[in-house]
């Protein structure tokens, strides 16, 4: 039966979902940086299931190599993130998006 | 059958986990809500037998980022209720979006197939797993054909660290510190003089 048995296929619609859903989540949340940073990881680790899946689907190891860097630089990317968000609270006393308006000419 | 089983079960919670993380009230919960995705997540990927991965997802991401989300959230004091005002009138137009992002996702995949060239371009082949561990597979191709990416990354890093380190760090007025420099260059003429004592008198 087509439904018992775990393909590729399987795989990519649980990650176009999943990125689909960090999509939604920064429309939902567009007010909470925090909240936009959790959905920019949860789009990451959708990224990073397509790249496994493939990686396993293909034989080649690459892909998990690939996967690997993609974690590091998401790893950066959230506290180089919250650090810029503590300094913008202790700045600014909010951490809304439509308060961040300093640079705006 | 029983691989199939675990993938519902692993994917199911991993998508309802990502639903409560951009639908809770208190970004608390969402913040554990992520961590239960990131679990999720990596048995998916030991199902698919990327072990290291798994594990690395495990251990930087539940260890270190979910809890630098953690730490943030209970460190920050805001009202998380007035951010989530008026989000509601967002859902039409994010639902719009993402309902077009799905649909061209699933079209793609509907359509895509392999090219036939694809499995003559492998460029590491995944040896068996019999004989090697995925592990020691990963680390005998990260450290040779991919061993300037990899120097980058740990760059990467430093810089981020660095980076963080100096953004949040802020010198306070008022607290007093060792200063080391000032005790180094600090000379003898300064810190005492001789005085010429006579019996009976006092200074």
């Amino acid at each position: 039966m087509e439904l018992f048995e775990i393909g590729l296929a399987h795989y990519l619609s649980l990650a176009a979902l999943l990125f689909t859903l960090g999509v939604f989540g920064i429309f939902l949340n567009r007010k909470n940086v925090i909240v936009i940073l959790m959905c920019i990881e949860l789009m990451l680790l959708a990224v990073n299931i397509n790249f496994v899946a493939f990686s396993a689907h293909l034989g080649d190891l690459t892909g998990q190599v690939f996967a690997l860097f993609i974690l590091t630089v998401a790893a950066a990317e959230a506290a180089i993130g919250l650090a810029i968000l503590v300094v913008l609270f202790r700045t600014h006393g909010t951490i809304a998006v439509e308060d961040i308006s300093t640079m705006k000419g | 059958m029983i691989s199939a089983i675990a993938f519902y079960l692993f994917a199911s919670i991993t998508l309802l986990s990502a639903i409560m993380v951009i639908t809770a009230r208190n970004p608390v919960h969402s913040v554990l809500f992520l961590i239960l995705a990131f679990f999720n997540a990596a048995g998916l990927f030991v199902l698919l037998g990327a072990e290291f991965i798994a594990m690395i997802l495990v251990i930087v991401y539940v260890g270190a980022v979910a809890v630098l989300f953690l730490f943030v959230v209970m460190m920050l004091d805001i009202s998380f209720t007035d951010l989530r005002k008026g989000a509601m009138q967002y859902v039409p137009v994010g639902l719009i979006a993402g309902g077009i992002l799905l649909f061209e996702l699933i079209s793609i995949f509907v359509a895509w197939g392999f090219a036939k060239a694809a499995d003559d371009n492998i460029a590491s082949p995944t040896p068996d797993a019999s004989e090697i561990t995925n592990t020691e597979a990963l680390g005998q191709i990260l450290y040779t054909d991919y061993v300037f990416p990899f120097q980058v990354a740990g760059l990467i890093l430093l810089v981020a660290m660095i980076g963080a380190i100096v953004l949040t760090h802020r010198h306070r007025p008022g607290v007093r510190k060792q200063k080391v420099a000032d005790q180094q260059s600090r000379k003898r003429s300064e810190a005492m003089e001789l005085k010429k004592v006579t019996p009976r008198t006092g200074i």
